[in-house]
């Protein structure tokens, strides 16, 4: 069988590279692509050459946008004084896709790891510290992952945070939806800890 | 290859896009790494968390492959991750297992005192003097075992009150003379006595401390100790001051 001329053949292996793709779902990428030239093809062309061109890191937050200083970080309205730390930019977009959270956000880029020698420097942590300072932020809401890393950093930035604002985490335990004998002890074990009156 | 055995997480990092490669603590094959295929879904991944106790059936084609796991929860030891100080103990634990063991090598006793300890986290308030007695061990079966049975210079048992650095052995008030500021602390807690005072454990933590770098650590090349126990001890000395 005759080989995709290599121009196609290049496309695919750079198709295959992205998160779940693998060669043979690329080559059907590929091929969806070339049918729906017009459609798909040619506007996503476009779009990743704008994006590759304009798209970096905001300076003050960390969030991705197209600019030095992101939307969030610009606008006045998100000056409420609150500040949620998020250990990467795929959690800063799930809070905003939830519509709830009105403040500013810190992106850290991970979370503590001594396996992986990252340290307090490495996450910017005492950048958020001085943030706090300079931002006058009454409140940091920490929303990191309800795991050992995750409650590890923040406990540390808690305590870096001591006596300069009120510091909170997001609640942990049952998720909505969420079935009892589906869930982990460790879940309940937390869920059980946080319970509240109703 | 294959075997079947129970142990405790130590630590996990992604491997591709959908598996993990864990660390574990069993008692007949040591510390052993695997990789979890779907070690990152949802329904694993809650079940991959530093400290938590596994039931593990490892396969490999050969021997000196690093094989894979297939886990099913034993006990979690989750509840405690607000717990700040028990967490920080956690996080000890396990650098200093990774940082230790030799790959692949019983070590039952420590085995079963790392079970011990890591049921006690955030249990009650003993936990940091068990945490301390742990660390005696973990000396021990490295092979680096203090001797503080009796005093090195009078061959006394009692009045013990200091450890050499240099021998590890135990030094009475009276043995020490004017030696004793030269000398580490022996505070009654690392005797396995005393009151479990905060201020005794972090004097202890600081002759422990002394011999995991001078010997254990010198023996590995040198490598600086896990930064994971550096921050235990600093919680711990928060809570006393």
């Amino acid at each position: 069988m005759a080989e995709a001329p290599r121009d196609i053949e290049n496309l695919i292996e750079l198709m295959a590279k992205l998160p779940g793709l693998g060669p043979r779902s690329a080559r059907r990428a590929v091929l969806y692509l070339i049918r729906k030239r017009a459609l798909v093809l040619a506007p996503l062309s476009d779009a990743m050459q704008v994006v590759a061109a304009t798209a970096r890191e905001c300076l003050t937050c960390g969030n991705v946008g197209t600019t030095d200083i992101c939307d969030i970080c610009a606008s006045e309205k998100r000056a409420t004084g609150e500040l949620c730390v998020v250990e990467d930019v795929a959690d800063l977009w799930a809070m905003e896709r939830a519509g709830v959270f009105k403040g500013r956000y810190h992106v850290l880029g991970g979370t503590l790891s001594a396996l992986d020698s990252v340290g307090p420097e490495d996450l910017g942590i005492p950048r958020l510290v001085q943030r706090v300072v300079d931002d006058a932020i009454t409140e940091v809401i920490l929303a990191l992952n309800a795991t050992v890393d995750g409650q590890t950093t923040a406990h540390y930035i808690a305590e870096e945070l001591e006596g300069r604002c009120a510091v909170t985490s997001l609640a942990q335990g049952v998720p909505i939806g969420g079935e009892l004998d589906y869930l982990d002890d460790g879940t309940i074990s937390a869920a059980l800890n946080a319970r509240k009156a109703v | 290859m294959e075997w079947r055995d129970q142990g405790a997480l130590l630590s996990v990092r992604k491997h591709g896009e959908t598996s993990a490669i864990i660390e574990v603590f069993t008692a007949e094959h040591g510390r052993h790494a695997g990789v979890v295929r779907g070690g990152v879904s949802r329904k694993i991944a809650p079940i991959l968390q530093p400290g938590a106790q596994l039931d593990l059936s490892w396969r490999a084609r050969l021997e000196e492959h690093i094989g894979s796991f297939t886990v099913e929860p034993v006990k979690s030891r989750a509840a405690i991750l607000s717990d700040r100080a028990a967490l920080a103990g956690l996080n000890a634990v396990c650098a200093l297992l990774c940082f230790a063991l030799p790959e692949r090598e019983a070590h039952p006793t420590l085995y079963a005192r790392t079970i011990a300890m890591l049921d006690l986290l955030g249990q009650n308030e003993a936990w940091p003097v068990a945490y301390l007695k742990w660390e005696l061990s973990l000396l021990e079966d490295m092979g680096f075992g203090l001797d503080l049975s009796r005093c090195a210079v009078t061959g006394e048992r009692e009045d013990l009150a200091y450890v050499s650095p240099k021998s590890g052995r135990a030094v009475s008030a009276e043995g020490a003379g004017d030696w004793a500021e030269r000398l580490l602390p022996l505070p009654p807690e690392l005797l396995g006595v005393g009151t479990g005072d905060a201020a005794n454990v972090v004097e202890g933590l600081h002759t422990t401390g002394h011999f995991l770098t001078r010997w254990l650590a010198h023996s590995l090349g040198d490598k600086p100790l896990p930064e994971a126990r550096a921050r235990l001890v600093d919680r711990l000395k928060r809570a006393v001051t």
